[in-house]
């Protein structure tokens, strides 16, 4: 079969079905996730075994930290809720919704961005850093800005993701289904921080 | 509804899945006052990430091959990881291997 008549109608049948029966990027996208939850998973059990084996592992999270981290959840929480109502645009058709929701998204992503790194900055303020902090052991530093800065990391790359799609999408480069593969990635950062939360901070407040 | 809002689900779900989302969170802060171990904190952590899969990831409007790769993939490959965790408590304890 030559290369001329492969590309007749679009889809030739000498090729294989698409696996699971959705479109390539989306299945890149899962398989994209599936790799990211182990990336988080082992350095969550790493913080676990660390954690659980030292036994003057610090809880220096004080009430407003916990206060700061619960408006972390509710925006992000809320820019999950957003980014699903932008896809849900984007499938209608409604262009002018999808770009408005996908935006309103990214807000979100930037606010909680400058709340994450202001509560960073409070505590190298307080003289934690990698390898050493004031309260106890000198591995709270390493596994705290490990497991945060990766969250971190994957916030910043949804942020830019969602600007660059959103953009896109508005002037009709990318499609709706380049909307519903950066609203996967960013319902997987919620996901992410779902675990977190609990295990980072909440598990480690000052009583 | 429109047609997408029947193939993905109604709105009133979702709305519904974001008020338990901040409720399990409020009970989490709850837990973690109470000195709750880590036992219940994750347990409702997978509560919430199976929501999210569910209605904000829209794994239930896919087929069922897809939902049981990525489940059994991720399931099999996180319990693999938890293989050294419970080694922590060896250390903790000081226990010698011939304990």
């Amino acid at each position: 079969m030559s290369q001329a008549d492969l590309a007749v109608g679009g889809h030739n049948p000498a090729m294989e079905p698409s696996p699971f029966a959705i479109p390539a990027k989306k299945l890149a996208m899962w398989l994209f996730i599936i790799s990211d939850i182990m990336t988080f998973a082992a350095c969550l059990v790493a913080y676990g075994f660390l954690r659980n084996a030292t036994p003057n592992w610090p809880r220096p999270f004080q009430a407003s930290a916990v206060i700061n981290v619960m408006v972390m959840t509710f925006i992000l929480v809320t820019s999950s809720l957003t980014m699903l109502l932008g896809v849900r645009a984007a499938k209608a058709g409604d262009r002018a919704g999808a770009v408005r929701w996908t935006f309103i998204t990214l807000a979100g992503g930037i606010i909680f961005l400058v709340l994450h790194i202001r509560e960073w900055v409070g505590l190298i303020g307080e003289g934690v850093t990698l390898f050493k902090n004031p309260w106890g052991t000198s591995l709270f530093g390493g596994a705290y800005f490990s497991v945060t800065g990766l969250e971190l990391l994957h916030v910043i790359a949804g942020v830019i993701a969602l600007l660059i799609v959103g953009l896109g999408y508005r002037s009709g480069r990318y499609n709706s289904s380049d909307i519903e593969n950066c609203g996967l990635f960013w319902q997987f950062i919620n996901v992410v921080w779902m675990f977190v939360v609990p295990l980072i901070y909440l598990m480690n407040v000052a009583r | 509804m429109n047609t997408t809002e029947k193939q993905s689900g109604g709105l009133g779900a979702v709305v519904a899945v974001y008020f338990c989302f901040l409720a399990i969170a409020g009970l989490q802060v709850v837990l973690a006052y109470q000195g709750a171990s880590f036992v219940p904190m994750l347990a409702l952590g997978f509560l919430e990430a199976l929501l999210a899969l569910t209605f904000f990831m829209n794994l239930r409007m896919e087929r069922r091959n897809l939902v049981v790769f990525i489940a059994l993939f991720t399931l099999f490959v996180m319990a693999t990881m938890n293989y050294g965790w419970t080694d922590s408590f060896r250390l903790l304890n000081g226990a010698p291997f011939s304990k």
